[in-house]
């Protein structure tokens, strides 16, 4: 869940956890509606023929869905105000029946122009226990 | 067929403007199981201070590759859209953006190589992102690989 004010710097440490975020085992639906939300229409993402065609076993999920439910994991650290910048590399597909289980922790923190700042290590896996995504975020503390 | 890198490495694509939809806010919403109001609700929105349903983070990725001829540049580029796979995807937040906003991008292919012999070739295109006002409200990196089949 969205929190509504961000941690207070001087209560954060490193190590920290931010709470863990598991999204449901993706289906078909979730890559149709993921697919007219975000205006992706690859083909990759919502019609097995072609996924087969191209060589994939089937349809798999946009990255950027699993770059969103990371988001969400976001929120529920800090709120979307407080995200100065993150990014993510994407180490492997996630495939229909799979959860993602989103999770991160406080390695680093510091002060920009005033501004105390901690650094997070993002990590999406997928529901065996791989990579998904792996990413950080920077993000402003109260 | 490797990407052509003295054509493509620089290459600016023309600006894509556009609108932040209401509607489409709260379908990406719905679209990951976002549950906070804030998010679907104009009414829940100005209660926690915002003037209008905020732009979810990574949809400003959505909003760019949204234009009318997303896959024009790849198809330019002499890459079948099943070769495609995201590598990377950053963002660096300025301003807030909100529903109602007018965006426009500017992007530009900054970095083009190869791994493993070429077998896959890795392409990295910044965007900067301003609003109606001409504010920079974000930058986005991402990086797309190219799966070459030879």
């Amino acid at each position: 869940m969205a929190v509504k004010s961000a941690p207070k710097a001087a209560n954060v440490m490193i190590g920290d956890a931010i709470p863990t975020f598991t999204a449901p085992p993706i289906s078909r639906t979730t890559l149709a509606l993921y697919g007219g939300a975000s205006g992706d229409h690859n083909p990759m993402h919502i019609d097995s023929d072609f996924a087969r065609k191209a060589g994939e076993s089937d349809v798999f999920a946009h990255g950027m869905l699993n770059m969103g439910y990371l988001s969400r994991a976001l929120l529920g650290y800090v709120p979307q105000s407080h995200i100065r910048k993150w990014g993510v590399r994407f180490q492997s597909i996630v495939r229909v029946g799979e959860t993602v289980t989103c999770t991160g922790k406080v390695v680093e923190l510091l002060e920009v122009d005033g501004e105390k700042r901690a650094r997070l290590e993002l990590v999406a896996k997928a529901g065996d226990g791989r990579i998904a995504l792996a990413g950080d975020a920077v993000v402003a503390l109260a | 067929m490797p990407i052509d890198r003295k054509k493509f490495l620089g290459f600016e694509s023309p600006p894509h403007t556009a609108t932040v939809d209401e509607w489409r806010c709260q379908f990406f919403a719905k679209a990951i199981g976002e549950t906070d109001p804030v998010y679907s609700s104009l009414a829940a929105a100005k209660a926690a201070g915002h003037p209008a349903i905020p732009l979810m983070p990574t949809m400003l990725f959505c909003l760019e590759q949204g234009r009318p001829d997303g896959y024009k540049l790849i198809e330019d580029m002499g890459i079948r859209i099943a070769q495609l796979l995201h590598g990377e995807q950053h963002f660096e937040y300025l301003r807030p953006v909100y529903a109602g906003d007018v965006l426009t991008f500017r992007a530009k292919i900054v970095d083009i190589y190869d791994k493993k012999g070429g077998a896959l070739e890795f392409f990295v295109r910044e965007t900067t992102v301003t609003n109606q006002n001409d504010d920079v409200v974000a930058k986005n990196r991402g990086v797309t690989v190219v799966r070459q089949m030879g």
